[in-house]
């Protein structure tokens, strides 16, 4: 995984709560077996309207995503943050994500941080009063800065750890494997196992 | 000081506590595994060069993208059949078991779990789909999990986990007449909201809870998740035991008496602490219906399209806004008026046999209302042979209603079963999401009661309607 110290990019109002992950990308395009090219599927069906923010340049550049209350929520579909991540978007903050949707985001280097809803408000007012502002995502000092306003993130401490190192959760687990062997040499007989079929 | 269930389940997997901040490090006892969410799963191993840990605890099925007309034929749709062809590949390369269409035990992962005796009190229970909390209902810790994560089970069995915050929700009294297990859930994800339950375990307890079915526990924890709970809970009882004893895969002879002395100590212990507490009386319940755009926007049927100008949180008021332009009603329109196109009963929520029994009952010797099509989809082959054997589908196609092969179908529309544009649905599926069930699509979610009675009559309607 690629690590994540800080970065600036423009920021995109999403003046939305509630925003699913089938908003996030449709079924229709989770049909595909690849990791990448996920793009086109993000907010599928809010970019067919002309005045969706994704659809008014400069936004449409952003990597700055940030939205209102209970992002992420639904399915548990990880497709939602290839098509951010392939879309450009390498931050996403809200003041309430679903845990599902925060925990891929955090596999795959895209930063979910949490931002109070006031300060939200704030960064969304820069934001559509003058477009195409950068904003700066400073995960070591944990804070978001825009113009003259700098606010707090916050984002639990490992995953801030393994974004700043670029860890990988397998490798990472994968030096606990003889404690896995001694935990499965003392399960009961009478769990089940799945083969052979019955 | 006591435990939680949840606590209880959770201690009993702990391979490594974490230290410093670190997550906890989980064991998993059953991982299930669909085509939608595994295929770069299975390439992410294919890539670090990683086997699948414990093909023993891992099962497949072909679910999401399965037609449910002409399951003999090859799938229409050229993507759908690639995924569906990749786990074939992918279960034949790394010996997991599959059940692929056309196989009696294939259908959806959330009820061929359960319906193998495969899912068991006091499992951890994962699989790379949010409604994987259904299998909470045995007192399992069951939760949904993204790609990433499935490819972390699949090598290693195990998932850093941070522990969950508790959420106890007791719902005592009697439910009355033509109410049901969706009805008590859509109360409760309006009661605390689709944000309410994130971080939380729910633990569904009090005398309500106790009297119900395993079918309808099922129902009741598979939408915790449009709580924002990852996982739901019951503790297992004489119900639970009864229904697992005898299935393939629950444990026989001594074995089936060393789990029951596990099974019964999966309680709340009486002096656990819950972070949360929420009370819900089941007396006053009555059908509950969505009208808006996520499955915390509902109501009692009884009720009218709310007025969005009557929220205080200009949140609230403006995300009602949105839903009802998107839904197409008008604030102050009673529900029952609301006509729909479609009816569709089935999914992981309400897709089990006393599901369709119920639907059957208020369809029995009437004819579905002009212009409304009616799908009944069975959660799984064997349901529909079940359903075959009580002479459910005979019931079901006098009264007018389509009778499909078993899968996700109409819930997420990713097969052929789609609402069309504008079209308007009473479904027994889980989430009214824009779009969900086809692209431009309008969803009201109810109770296989309601849906069957809605069919009847082409409006949202209770049995108690007809």
């Amino acid at each position: 995984m690629e690590k994540f110290s800080t970065h600036t990019g423009v920021g995109v109002p999403l003046r939305r709560s509630n925003v699913d992950t089938d908003q996030i990308i449709p079924a229709v395009y989770l049909k595909r077996v690849t990791r990448t090219g996920f793009e086109d599927g993000l907010f599928a069906a809010w970019r067919n309207d002309p005045g969706f923010v994704l659809n008014r340049p400069p936004y449409e550049r952003g990597s700055v995503l940030v939205a209102g209350p209970d992002f992420g929520t639904g399915s548990s579909r990880e497709h939602a943050v290839w098509a951010l991540n392939d879309y450009g978007f390498r931050v996403v903050l809200s003041s309430r994500f679903a845990d599902i949707f925060r925990g891929n985001a955090g596999k795959q280097g895209l930063l979910a941080a949490v931002v109070d809803q006031a300060d939200v408000e704030r960064l969304w007012s820069v934001l559509e009063s003058r477009p195409g502002t950068e904003v700066t995502v400073d995960l070591g000092a944990r804070t978001v800065s825009c113009e003259d306003l700098t606010v707090a993130l916050e984002v639990d401490e490992y995953t801030r750890w393994r974004l700043l190192e670029g860890l990988d959760d397998i490798g990472l687990t994968m030096q606990h494997v003889e404690q896995v062997g001694d935990f499965e040499a003392h399960r009961p007989d009478w769990l089940p196992t799945t083969l052979p079929a019955r | 000081m006591g435990r939680t269930l949840a606590e209880k389940v959770w201690d009993a997997h702990v391979v490594r506590r974490g230290k410093d901040g670190e997550p906890d490090l989980l064991y998993i006892d059953l991982h299930l595994v669909h085509e939608v969410t595994s295929p770069q799963a299975f390439d992410g191993l294919r890539l670090a060069g990683r086997e699948v840990r414990r093909p023993d605890l891992t099962i497949a099925t072909e679910d999401h993208n399965t037609p449910t007309l002409n399951i003999d034929q090859p799938i229409a749709d050229p993507v759908s059949r690639i995924q569906i062809e990749t786990l074939r590949r992918n279960c034949a390369e790394f010996g997991v078991r599959l059940h692929s269409l056309g196989d009696v035990e294939q259908g959806i992962v959330h009820v061929v779990g359960p319906q193998l005796g495969l899912t068991q009190p006091g499992l951890t229970v994962v699989c790379g789909d949010s409604h994987t909390s259904t299998h909470g209902a045995f007192g399992a810790l069951a939760f949904g999990i993204g790609t990433s994560e499935v490819e972390h089970v699949l090598a290693t069995q195990t998932l850093p986990l941070k522990p969950f915050k508790t959420m106890a929700i007791t719902i005592d009294g009697e439910l009355p007449e033509g109410s049901s297990a969706k009805d008590i859930i859509l109360a409760v994800i309006a009661k605390i909201g689709t944000g309410g339950g994130q971080g939380y375990v729910l633990e569904y307890r009090g005398e309500a809870i106790r009297a119900l079915s395993m079918e309808a526990r099922m129902t009741i924890c598979n939408m915790s998740i449009e709580a924002g709970a990852r996982a739901g809970m019951v503790a297992p009882d004489e119900t639970t035991f009864e229904y697992l004893k005898g299935r393939p895969h629950a444990p026989a002879g001594d074995e089936w008496d060393a789990a029951l002395e596990s099974w019964r100590t999966l309680a709340s212990d009486p002096d656990a602490v819950f972070d949360t507490e929420v009370v819900l009386d089941a007396a006053e319940l009555e059908p509950f219906v969505t009208w808006g755009t996520n499955p915390g926007q509902g109501a009692r049927l009884s009720a009218a399209v709310p007025d969005p100008a009557g929220y205080p949180d200009p949140d609230d008021r403006q995300s009602a806004e949105r839903a009802l332009a998107y839904m197409d009603l008008k604030a102050g329109t009673p529900l029952r008026e609301i006509a729909v196109d479609t009816v569709f009963i089935g999914s992981c929520t309400n897709g089990r046999i006393e599901d369709l029994r119920a639907a059957a009952a208020v369809v029995a010797g009437r004819q579905k209302a002009t212009g409304v099509r009616v799908l009944v989809v069975p959660g799984s082959a064997r349901v529909r042979l079940q359903a075959e054997s009580e002479g459910l589908d005979r019931v079901f196609t006098e009264f007018g209603a389509e009778w499909r092969q078993a899968g996700c179908s109409m819930c997420l529309g990713m097969n052929p079963d789609q609402l069309a544009p504008g079209e308007r649905s009473a479904s027994t599926s889980n989430r009214n999401f824009e779009g969900r069930q086809g692209k431009g699509g309008r969803t009201h979610l109810v109770s296989p009661l309601v849906a069957a009675a809605t069919a009847v009559r082409g409006t949202l309607s209770s049995p108690s309607d007809l």
